[in-house]
């Protein structure tokens, strides 16, 4: 290999790191404005409306507000760690993106087979997402650490116990689909749940309870409300970042939404069936127009639904209590992940055990290709 | 020759951090240079093609352990000073130790086993070859046996470090939860005819 060649290959990755980078921290923007003019609409309201036709500027305004900000570093602080936290925070938000496939391309036609549009198409693509995710509790510890306050700390050490206990919940739960396809890698996992009966081949419905479970555990692993304790303005002020102004305290949020982009993304790659149409191209009427749609904007359409129910949470719940939380986590979520695995692992090999059982195979084999 | 650039990259970064896990003075530091120290250690592992354990080792040492870890040291009032006073007390015994272990390693890498042509190189098994469904084949089959023992050593530690950290406390006022949960309209509101 040339130099040149490295270095056309360096560019390339550059340019895929760019394309879905530069969109996440667009659509974060965005989705600070769509989410107070949703709860503006919920609570019957205006929501921001101000600046630019319909408010649309609003994003930009407030980025410009932050960055112009002055950082200010308390004196009792830890400078580096106190610096470090919410780049900490924010890396492995975006880091995770680098194996999210956001479709299928032939490139219009001018490449003889279809590519996986993803920066790395990984054999362990699901554990890798959980891995990097699980990363972001540091930039939250070290934030509450590093800015020596009481309440930081206590959001701190709030949002670590919370994101642990969810994270069990969440893994099984992803264990289930893991049986269903056959397969960690993500566009594998996508793969599987294509058919001819549309969405009936989506893993929504033989795992709809984990379906559940993983987007309520996403919920809590993100902060968001009603899980925010970690931030609960009524005790502890804003939690772990109370002590963050201007950029830093940006960068905090924009770790927090690019993580809600994720868990829709992973919430619509592995129970809604990923960049499919729910419905067949023969379907009678409206498959042949469902089918013309580009995959990716199935995804992002089913990513942006997702969204929307994050958004729709916060504006319908109230924020748990701390003690409800945990219990919710590991007397719930836990046993119910876990005896649905056995149920699933059971049913995938009841055939094996006796031939009168083969039914409950065979109903389970609709979803498993690797049969 | 990309490949030995990154892994002088990635066994120099690891050596650094792990000096610095025993050089920094604040545990909080520490914490964080063991941190990258597993991180370039997964690398090393993905060097191998090994990308299932490399993966698990950021998923369960720094997405698990080292958080507990974490929550642990942060709550620690460390008081340097003290820290520091045994250390003339200590130094004796440490230091035959520390000459002890650097006698046995320089034996060692004398002794003609690590001489490069007996070394077992690591050969790339290729793309097709899914490394988590090889483990698993492995594990589940030749290695059940081992596998259940080692599960069931877990469930032990586990509901073992659950008994000696349960106390309940009489005093205490806990709320009944799947009472409140269950609690009806009707439980709480009656119509009263006035």
């Amino acid at each position: 290999m040339s130099w040149l060649d490295v270095a056309m290959q360096g560019g390339i990755w550059a340019l895929e790191i760019l394309a879905i980078a530069v969109p996440i921290a667009l659509s974060v923007a965005y989705i600070t404005y769509a989410e107070r003019r949703v709860i503006g609409w919920m609570q019957i309201r205006k929501g921001c409306n101000r600046v630019g036709p319909a408010g649309l500027l609003q994003p930009i305004a407030d980025g410009l507000k932050l960055f112009l900000k002055e950082t200010i570093i308390p004196t009792t602080a830890n400078k580096y760690l106190f610096v470090a936290a919410p780049v900490m925070a924010l890396v492995p938000a975006l880091v995770a993106f680098a194996v999210v496939p956001f479709g299928e391309t032939t490139l219009f036609g001018f490449w003889e087979e279809t590519h996986v549009m993803a920066i790395a198409n990984l054999n362990v693509g699901v554990l890798y997402v959980m891995a990097i995710s699980s990363l972001a509790i540091y930039g939250i510890l070290m934030a509450g650490w590093a800015s020596n306050s009481k309440y930081a700390l206590i959001g701190a050490l709030r949002a670590t116990g919370q994101m642990i206990s969810y994270e069990i919940a969440m893994g099984f739960s992803i264990v289930c689909v893991l049986i269903m396809a056959g397969s960690m890698n993500l566009s594998a996992i996508v793969h599987a749940q294509a058919g001819e009966y549309g969405f009936l081949n989506w893993y929504i419905i033989p795992l709809f309870p984990m379906f559940v479970v993983f987007f309520i555990s996403g919920c809590a692993e993100t902060n968001r409300s009603p899980f925010d304790l970690p931030e609960g303005e009524a005790e502890l002020v804003a939690g772990f970042f109370v002590e963050y102004s201007g950029m830093w305290f940006a960068t905090f949020s924009l770790a927090e939404y690019a993580a809600m982009i994720l868990i829709s993304l992973m919430t619509a790659i592995m129970f809604l069936g990923g960049w499919y149409a729910p419905l067949p191209a023969d379907f009678p009427v409206v498959g042949a127009f469902f089918d013309a749609i580009p995959g990716t904007v199935w995804l992002l359409g089913k990513t942006s639904f997702l969204i929307f129910v994050f958004i729709w949470f916060r504006a319908t719940f109230p924020r748990f209590r701390y003690d409800q939380l945990m219990r919710l986590g590991w007397k719930v979520f836990l046993p119910w992940t876990l005896s649905w695995i056995a149920v699933i692992g059971m049913a995938t090999y009841a055939g094996d055990i006796s031939s009168n059982l083969t039914w409950i195979s065979d109903v389970i084999g609709f979803w498993q290709p690797w049969r | 020759m990309l490949e030995t650039v990154f892994f002088y990259l990635f066994g120099g970064l690891a050596v650094l951090a792990g000096m610095g896990v025993v050089l920094a003075h604040n545990t909080m530091h520490s914490v964080m240079f063991l941190i990258f120290c597993f991180f370039n250690a997964a690398g090393l592992f993905f060097l191998l093609d090994a990308e299932f354990i490399g993966i698990i080792l950021i998923l369960i040492y720094v997405g698990a352990v080292m958080v507990l870890f974490m929550f642990v040291i942060m709550m620690l009032d460390v008081n340097r000073a003290k820290l520091r006073e045994g250390f003339l007390q200590y130094l004796p015994m440490g230091g035959i130790i520390a000459v002890i272990l650097l006698v046995e390693l320089i034996a060692s890498a004398s002794s003609g086993v690590f001489v490069s042509d007996e070394m077992v190189q690591a050969v790339h098994l290729g793309q097709e070859v899914n490394n988590t469904v090889e483990i698993g084949k492995e594990l589940y089959t030749k290695y059940l046996l081992g596998f259940e023992v080692a599960a069931i050593i877990l469930l032990v530690a586990l509901v073992g470090a659950i008994v000696l950290t349960l106390r309940e406390r009489k005093d205490a006022k806990y709320q009944n939860i799947s009472a409140q949960v269950n609690t009806r309209k009707e439980d709480r509101l009656r119509k009263v005819k006035m």
